[in-house]
């Protein structure tokens, strides 16, 4: 459930971006503090790990499709919240490169949705309460496969609430939540039961190695319920500010930065800042995207946006034969660029 | 020159699950000699290299290494002087890059960037792979990953070089090469592997080892065509001995 | 597994290419990391019916794979290959936004095909371009971009290890992998119980190669940090490289080149 470039709008990419980097600098500092030299390396070859895991395929049982691990849980229960964390977001961030998964915009979407959920509420509010060194092995597949769900079911209702925000996709929330939920909630269960049959695997074959890694741990996460929410409470006060702003420069905070510094004249007019951001939308309202805006008073922003590719014929024909030179040209550069290269060798 | 001295006096070693991997082992080598380890499988050999640079320290007996005892306080000193290659290359080729590698302990030593890259160079040039530079690790053939741990060691210039199965899964070339570029080697040098001929090619000097102690120690020549010690100690005679 | 080695060779091939030696591999992987990201941020800025204006824009990826000589067929596989979720996002569009926005000779085009079409253009446009940034900048470099960009240290000295292991770990996968179809008889997935234990065996392995390679560290002087020199330099070349490709991104995003070229022609 890779969150994609091509659906999102640059302000909740940027967003998640800046939440996504900001806890990666966090778990950074964190493991700074108090870190084993052990777990350099051992951070390295897990990522790697996960990675090659998620290489192979199983057959999920009673169907007939296959899946693959996920790895958020593994490596919270393994390291613990904070190096898991940043293994995580190094492996969505090799994925993005090497097998095209989301894009680089859509990676702070990403980092999110698979990193914070499994690290920071299913392993320190559902996992470690729960079990134990001790607890027998059903226990930790059960407890594991809640987890799983978890932080599935948010990861996914997080790709639902960015896509909505971001508005490229008409899926109304409803239908897109119902699409998405039950899925993962299959996906969630099945991650938590090879997470728990992994760790069982290990604890019974060679016990002494989860007991080696978990001294390089090193630091016992102390999370409480309280710390959680406040940091979330403050993250959603944030983000909330942030995409306020920049959805009230709409149709794009971007657009309206560009527009700023290619230099086109501010418009004239009242400069009252106690309404900001009225000024700012009557600004984009007269932008030339927009000019095709009804002249109604109201919500003239939404408006102007549903009517605005009302062209004529003419200019659609105008438009086509554009892009067919646009695309001549590009193709043409690109081949000229090859016929120099052979020529030079 | 006292410097390039490694003693062990009775060194006694087991693991946590208490397979006792040394048993009073004793030895001394000194300044410019050329040593050779063999043994069978699970002699003790791995666990005495790991001793050498203090990755494990003996449970009893002392462990001298140039002027200093081996212990806790004396580690950076150790690991300076003594430099390991060791079995795996994959294992000691962590860095994303054959420069940024060779470069790791140079760093580590605190030099200046430009001292850095005037070793990283020098050192890749004595192994011949100065041309392999910007490549990732995993781009090389085994021999040049080879070379490229040993250039990881040498670049920090150690007193003492010590190497772990040196020519395992080497094709008969870069074996070949690989002995040629011991031989330049003006270093102590303590190499431990069931490639006897190679110790006999590259080391003057020859300790058997067997159940954690050392059987013989001795002159290459003499111990490796001594059918009757070899076979006692599960091994025997140097390929190139054999007549067929 | 067939799909295994597929996917390993897949980015075997991806970090070749990474090492070429052109013009574009050999700029500073600051600069393309940066005109990279100023693309993205381009193309999903415009709004959700945007077609015309999107297709200047795919200049910047021709240019990568022409003067970076990476094949177009490869990228394009690898586009196909990821393209499903969005796809399927995308092409709820049509089916719930239904009015007219364009009446071509009497043919009525839907805003929800408009809008649908330009998520696939925008994901074109983004995905091909990150392939090529690391189709074209070795990994390495990338990380080092990073670094150089403020990002923590601890996160570049991961993706160095993940980078430089993950090679390592696939192929030792893959043994495991073909083992197993050896005497699976080439049943093309395998049963969970299967699949638990190759990867508690993974794990395994991979924890114990973790305490080598800290052993190797340790002896070539480890003391807890990494210490990275710095060496890639910015030179002329890069500047100009990085002011004119975001220069054109500007003023593809600022005029309608599609359109003023059409009424040219007209």
């Amino acid at each position: 459930m890779h969150m994609a470039d091509a659906l999102l709008s640059p302000a909740v990419g940027a967003t998640f971006w800046a939440g996504s980097l900001g806890v990666i600098t966090f778990c950074a500092k964190k493991l700074k503090e108090k870190i084993d030299d052990k777990i350099v390396p051992l951070m390295g070859v897990l990522g790697a790990f996960i990675f090659a895991a998620q290489m192979i395929n199983f057959t999920i049982p009673g169907t007939g499709s296959s899946g693959h691990l996920g790895g958020g849980m593994i490596l919270a229960v393994i390291l613990g919240p904070y190096a898991a964390f940043i293994v995580m977001a190094s492996v969505l961030f090799i994925q993005v490169l090497f097998f095209a998964d989301g894009g680089l915009l859509a990676l702070g979407c990403n980092i999110w949705n698979l990193g914070i959920y499994p690290c920071f509420i299913a392993y320190p509010l559902i996992y470690k309460p729960l079990v134990h060194a001790g607890s027998n092995p059903k226990r930790i597949a059960i407890v594991a496969m809640i987890s799983g769900v978890a932080a599935l079911q948010l990861g996914a209702f997080s790709v639902v609430i960015e896509t909505l925000l971001s508005g490229r996709s008409e899926l109304p929330f409803g239908t897109f939540i119902y699409m998405m939920l039950p899925i993962h909630l299959a996906i969630g269960a099945m991650e938590g039961f090879i997470t728990a049959g992994v760790i069982n695997f290990v604890r019974s074959a060679r016990p002494e190695i989860l007991e080696s890694v978990s001294v390089s741990k090193g630091l016992a996460p102390i999370i409480s319920l309280k710390n959680v929410l406040a940091g979330f409470l403050i993250l959603t006060v944030v983000t909330g500010g942030a995409l306020s702003w920049f959805a009230s420069s709409n149709p794009d905070g971007l657009e309206w930065a560009i527009e700023k510094v290619s230099g086109k004249p501010e418009l004239t007019g009242q400069e009252n800042i106690t309404h900001a951001h009225k000024q700012i939308q009557e600004k984009t309202a007269f932008l030339p995207d927009y000019s095709f805006k009804r002249d109604d008073e109201g919500s003239a922003k939404e408006e102007s946006r549903e009517v605005w590719p009302n062209i004529s014929a003419g200019t659609s024909v105008s438009g086509i034969a554009g892009a067919i030179m646009v695309a001549g040209l590009i193709l043409l550069f690109g081949l000229g660029i090859k016929f120099l290269k052979i020529k030079r060798d | 020159m006292s410097h390039h001295i490694i003693d062990f006096k009775d060194v006694h070693f087991a693991y946590p699950d208490g397979t006792k991997a040394l048993d009073g082992i004793s030895f001394r080598i000194t300044h410019g000699e050329s040593v050779g380890i063999v043994g069978a499988n699970g002699a003790g050999k791995s666990t005495l290299i790991s001793h050498m640079n203090g990755y494990l320290l003996p449970a009893k007996g002392t462990i001298t290494i140039g002027d200093l005892y081996l212990n806790q306080s004396t580690l950076s000193h150790a690991r300076k002087t003594v430099g390991v290659v060791f079995q795996n290359p994959d294992d000691q080729l962590f860095m994303p890059t054959v420069f940024d590698d060779v470069a790791f302990g140079p760093l580590n030593l605190g030099m200046t960037e430009e001292r850095v890259v005037e070793r990283v160079n020098e050192a890749l040039d004595t192994v011949g792979c100065l041309h392999l530079k910007d490549k990732p690790p995993h781009h090389l053939s085994m021999g040049q990953k080879r070379a490229v741990t040993i250039a990881g060691v040498i670049a920090m210039q150690p007193d003492i070089l010590v190497m772990d199965e040196p020519a395992a899964s080497l094709d008969p070339k870069s074996r070949r090469q690989l002995i040629n570029l011991l031989k330049e080697f003006r270093h102590t040098k303590i190499i431990a592997s069931h490639d006897l001929d190679l110790i006999m090619d590259v080391c003057g000097r020859c300790l058997v080892i067997s159940d954690g102690k050392v059987a013989a120690d001795g002159a290459t020549g003499e111990l490796l065509t001594n059918e009757h010690l070899l076979e006692e100690n599960n091994l025997e005679l140097p390929l190139s001995l054999q007549n067929r | 597994m067939l799909n295994f080695d597929k996917e390993y060779f897949n980015i075997g091939y991806l970090d070749i290419l990474s090492y070429k030696n052109t013009f574009v591999h050999r700029l500073d992987p600051r600069v393309k990391l940066v005109t990279t990201i100023v693309f993205v941020f381009m193309v999903v800025s415009f709004p959700k019916y945007e077609l015309s204006r999107l297709l200047p824009f795919f200049i910047f990826p021709v240019f990568m794979s022409a003067a970076g000589e990476i094949p177009v067929g490869f990228i394009l596989k690898k586009l196909l290959y990821v393209s499903p979720f969005v796809l399927f996002v995308a092409i709820f569009n049509p089916l719930l936004e239904t009015a007219a926005i364009y009446n071509l000779y009497g043919i009525e085009i839907s805003g929800g095909w408009v809008s649908c079409i330009s998520i696939m253009i925008r994901f074109v446009l983004t995905i091909s371009s990150a392939l090529l940034l690391i189709a074209t900048t070795s990994f390495p470099g990338v990380c080092r971009a990073l670094e150089r960009l403020y990002v923590p240290k601890v996160f570049v000295v991961q993706i160095f290890f993940l980078y430089r292991y993950l090679f390592v770990l696939a192929g030792e996968t893959m043994r495991i992998v073909r083992a197993i179809n050896m005497r699976t008889f080439g049943k093309k997935n395998y049963g969970i119980k299967i699949f638990i234990s190759t990867i508690g065996l993974l794990f395994m392995k991979t924890v114990e190669r973790s305490e080598r390679i800290y052993h190797s560290m340790c002896s070539r002087g480890f003391n807890g940090e990494i210490r990275l020199l710095k060496r890639d330099k910015t030179g002329f070349a890069d500047i100009l490289f990085a002011v004119a490709a975001i220069t054109v991104f500007i003023i593809f995003r600022r005029y309608d080149i599609t359109k003023i070229l059409g009424e040219l022609a007209i």
